[in-house]
């Protein structure tokens, strides 16, 4: 393999691990985000956030590598990412750590007042970074102000434009719609009731943001002059996933409609990334950082590759054990320790 | 205060803050994971009421190191975007390798151990404590072999961009510096686990109430034996630091030492008020030979002062001020660690004599358990200091002799934003630390026995709960 096939290798690595993480981290936050409406009662919210309790720190792990794997790969993608998206990055970063936090925190004390003070911050901790993901794929997908030496010359407000916000807002409700399929999966009694109208009420305004995502995609990023096959068949995996969704809610099966809102997850980052390639951050300034120009030396792709390319089937080997040995819906009746 | 001084002042605070939860989780998870194979091994109890006991204060610091560790991952590049260029195709590296090898293990696990009491086979369970710790320890090893890099690059080439390029993996994880760096750390977060265990055990012993005080006993010989054993030899690996610093980053042993002037046979400052503006000294207490001694093993040998080696680097470098800008903080910070090492291998050689012959505890020895609870916080001590000693010796590098930590700075992150990022975090975890210690002190009081506080669901008001805790004692 040469150079540029490793470079390739890695971006669609890269894109592997953020599939991963919004697919995975997707449903958590959205969970998080329903946590304080659908769950009322002390013990129902300890059941809801058991649903997530064994797994979150585990789906989060995949923005980890994924932050670690783009300095490892493209240090010029990751250096530009992060000091561009200075106070975005910040607001996720404190977002990421109240959630965490309050996870761990919640059911150490009884006081009703520190008990909803930590559900809140689960609530706003997923629904910031769900919001922000969605924002900051938005820029980069329309491009940002890079300069010839690869810096961000933007301000912070000139991240918020109508276009990634509502980018952002795509993010946000279908994590909110796929989190309220997972709880549908995980739990019983009135919870779920009251999630299963929470999901059939959620498809149509998921729906229509997306909708308008797309359109405006048309007149926003150069998404016509890059069609290929990953960011059609992308759009089309989003679309099925979408429609698919839609029509097993209303059949009330709901892990058909999960399995919708997984593939519009994959198929999103799939147009994201297809439409990217092989660019990694478009410049407005013509300055486009791409794999080519952002990459790690040959040797370093070289060694990542074997090292990636072992243990990548082991992690998902082993989460998916995981995941299996908490398969079961949680209920009053479960032992709920924790 | 200009960007460079807000963006070091923000590393550093968020720096410190992550490494006062890490010694612990990675001591503290390899002593629950033993108190569980005693436990499972031998099937005594007492050593499960250990294991849940620990594992519980454990978890509520884990948390904070967790939480703490992904603004570690992200800043390089936030704030320090030109170092992040210069060295990703090296430093990444390994940080990536970290987050595969490393911590998947440890997040999926703990969770499977947290929850999985009664769901998976005690041996499986037990393995799951097992990967814990040493998925902890082993992502110990790959944030130091980039830490390593920029105290002693290895296996690396200068690019025609300028960039450095990773020549050598395998160079890289054989870096002389990380194979005394590593043992250290790890080493150190036992005794921090061990000292840990100890303070709060001799608050139960010294509190002397009712219930059973065996497994707080078992707690006192398990945190005696590793945490004596284990600052013994966190000492020895560092004083091998030291011998290795006077050859690759004299500096900083300078720095260490106040030495201003280089000397042969040089003494060893006990105690030194300085004038960093002139850079000499005004009080100086020292003990003849003993620099040199501790440096090479030999009652003489050169070791280079400050000044001589300012002038040796503006010589090889070019014009520059090369001296590390704070010379008292890395002599006082070297002086507070070995001097709490000392402090910590005395009691635990002292507590020891007293443990085994039955004279701790059950009213004897009361003093002795006094001090081991003050002396939970000598290892933090320790840990802090050792790690402003490595730091700030090194500066102004950035990585030593490659970058200066002024080149490496993000040229677009403003003033403005330094603020809202430095004052928003400190804020966030000052407000943290005020959770996480009202936690660990509320845990700690509690009863290994005294039942109901440690069983989670007690006490609340649910009426599910009489049934859930049948169930879970009978689920053994």
């Amino acid at each position: 393999m040469d150079l540029q096939a490793f470079q390739t290798l890695w971006f669609l690595l890269i894109a592997v691990l953020f599939t991963g993480f919004l697919f995975l981290e997707g449903f958590d936050y959205g969970v998080g985000i329903l946590l304080p409406f659908v769950a009322r009662k002390d013990e129902e919210r300890r059941i809801v956030i058991n649903t997530i309790g064994p797994v979150w720190d585990g789906n989060e792990v995949w923005l980890l590598t994924a932050g670690g794997a783009m300095f490892a790969a493209f240090p010029n993608w990751y250096a530009t990412l992060f000091s561009g998206f200075y106070l975005a990055l910040f607001l996720i970063l404190v977002a990421l750590i109240v959630r965490g936090v309050a996870f761990e925190f919640r059911s150490k004390d009884n006081a009703p007042r520190w008990r909803s003070l930590w559900d809140w911050a689960i609530f706003i901790g997923s629904a910031l970074p769900a919001l922000l993901w969605g924002v900051a794929f938005g820029n980069i997908l329309r491009g940002v102000a890079i300069d010839a030496s690869m810096t961000y010359v933007g301000t912070f407000f000139d991240l918020l434009n109508p276009y990634s916000l509502v980018g952002g807002l795509v993010t946000l409700t279908l994590f909110i719609l796929h989190g309220a399929l997972f709880l549908e999966l995980k739990t019983d009694g009135v919870i779920q009731e009251r999630v299963s109208s929470f999901a059939r009420r959620l498809w149509l305004p998921v729906t229509l943001v997306a909708v308008v995502f797309v359109v405006l995609s048309l007149f926003e990023t150069d998404i016509l002059e890059n069609l290929n096959p990953a960011n059609v068949l992308g759009l089309v995996a989003a679309v099925a996933g979408l429609l698919a969704t839609g029509y097993f809610i209303f059949k009330a099966r709901y892990g058909r409609a999960f399995l919708g809102t997984s593939l519009t997850v994959v198929g999103v980052v799939a147009l994201i990334f297809g439409t990217l390639f092989p660019r990694v951050m478009p410049s407005t300034l013509g300055f486009d950082l791409t794999i080519y120009n952002a990459s790690s030396s040959f040797y370093t792709l070289q060694v990542m590759s074997v090292i990636a390319l072992t243990l990548v089937p082991v992690v998902l080997a082993y989460q998916a054990w995981s995941y299996w040995v908490f398969r079961k819906r949680l209920t009053t009746e479960s032992h709920l320790e924790y | 205060m200009d960007a460079l001084t807000l963006a070091r002042l923000q590393f550093g605070i968020t720096t410190v803050y992550h490494f006062f939860f890490v010694p612990l989780s990675l001591g503290l998870s390899i002593m629950v994971a033993l108190m569980q194979t005693i436990y499972v091994t031998r099937g005594d109890e007492k050593y499960k009421q250990m294991a849940k006991f620990w594992g519980k204060l454990l978890l509520i610091n884990f948390a904070m190191g967790v939480v703490t560790g992904i603004v570690q991952e992200f800043q390089f590049g936030m704030n320090w975007s030109e170092y992040s260029r210069f060295v990703g195709d090296i430093f990444g590296a390994p940080l990536a390798v970290e987050a595969l090898v490393a911590f998947f293990i440890e997040s999926t696990f703990l969770g499977v151990w947290i929850f999985g009491w009664d769901k998976l086979s005690k041996r499986v369970h037990l393995a799951a404590i097992w990967l814990v710790a040493i998925a902890a320890n082993i992502s110990a090893f790959w944030i130091l072999v980039a830490n390593s890099f920029m105290q002693n690059p290895v296996g690396y080439t200068i690019a025609e961009s300028g960039r450095a390029e990773m020549t050598d993996f395998f160079a890289l994880i054989q870096n002389p510096n990380v194979w005394l760096q590593f043992p250290h750390v790890v080493l150190g977060g036992l005794t921090t686990a061990a000292f840990f265990v100890l303070g709060i055990s001799a608050f139960h012993l010294l509190r002397n109430k009712t219930g059973d005080l065996q497994p707080f006993y078992a707690s006192v010989r398990m945190g005696l034996i590793i945490g004596t054993v284990a600052v013994l030899a966190t000492m020895l690996f560092g004083h091998a630091q030291g011998q290795r610093m006077a050859d690759t980053q004299p500096m900083k042993l300078a720095s260490a030492e106040g030495l201003w002037e280089s000397e042969d046979p040089a003494g060893l400052s006990m105690f030194q008020i300085g004038n960093e503006k002139d850079r000499t000294s005004i009080v100086n207490i020292r003990i003849p030979s003993l620099l040199s001694f501790l440096s090479y093993n030999t009652p003489d040998g050169m070791v280079h002062g400050i000044n001589q080696l300012q002038a040796e680097y503006e010589a090889q470098y070019g014009p520059g001020d090369y001296v590390p800008p704070a010379i008292w903080l890395t002599y006082w910070s070297f002086r507070a660690m070995v001097g709490a090492g000392v402090l910590m291998f005395v009691l635990g050689i002292v507590g020891s004599i007293r443990f085994f012959r039955n004279n701790l505890g059950n009213g004897k020895g009361k003093w002795l358990l006094r001090l081991l609870m003050v002396a939970i916080f000598l290892p933090y001590l320790a840990n802090t200091t050792g790690w402003l000693l490595t730091e700030m010796g090194r500066q102004p590098w950035i990585v030593q002799g490659l970058m200066t930590i002024d080149q490496a700075i993000s040229p677009n992150v403003t003033i403005e934003m330094l603020w809202i990022s430095l004052i928003g975090f400190t804020l966030i975890y000052g407000l943290l630390m005020v959770a996480d210690i009202y936690l660990l002190q509320k845990y700690a009081r509690h009863n290994m026995d005294g039942g109901d506080t440690l069983i989670p669901w007690a006490g609340s008001s649910e009426p599910e709960n009489a049934e859930n805790k049948a169930r879970y004692e009978g689920a053994y």
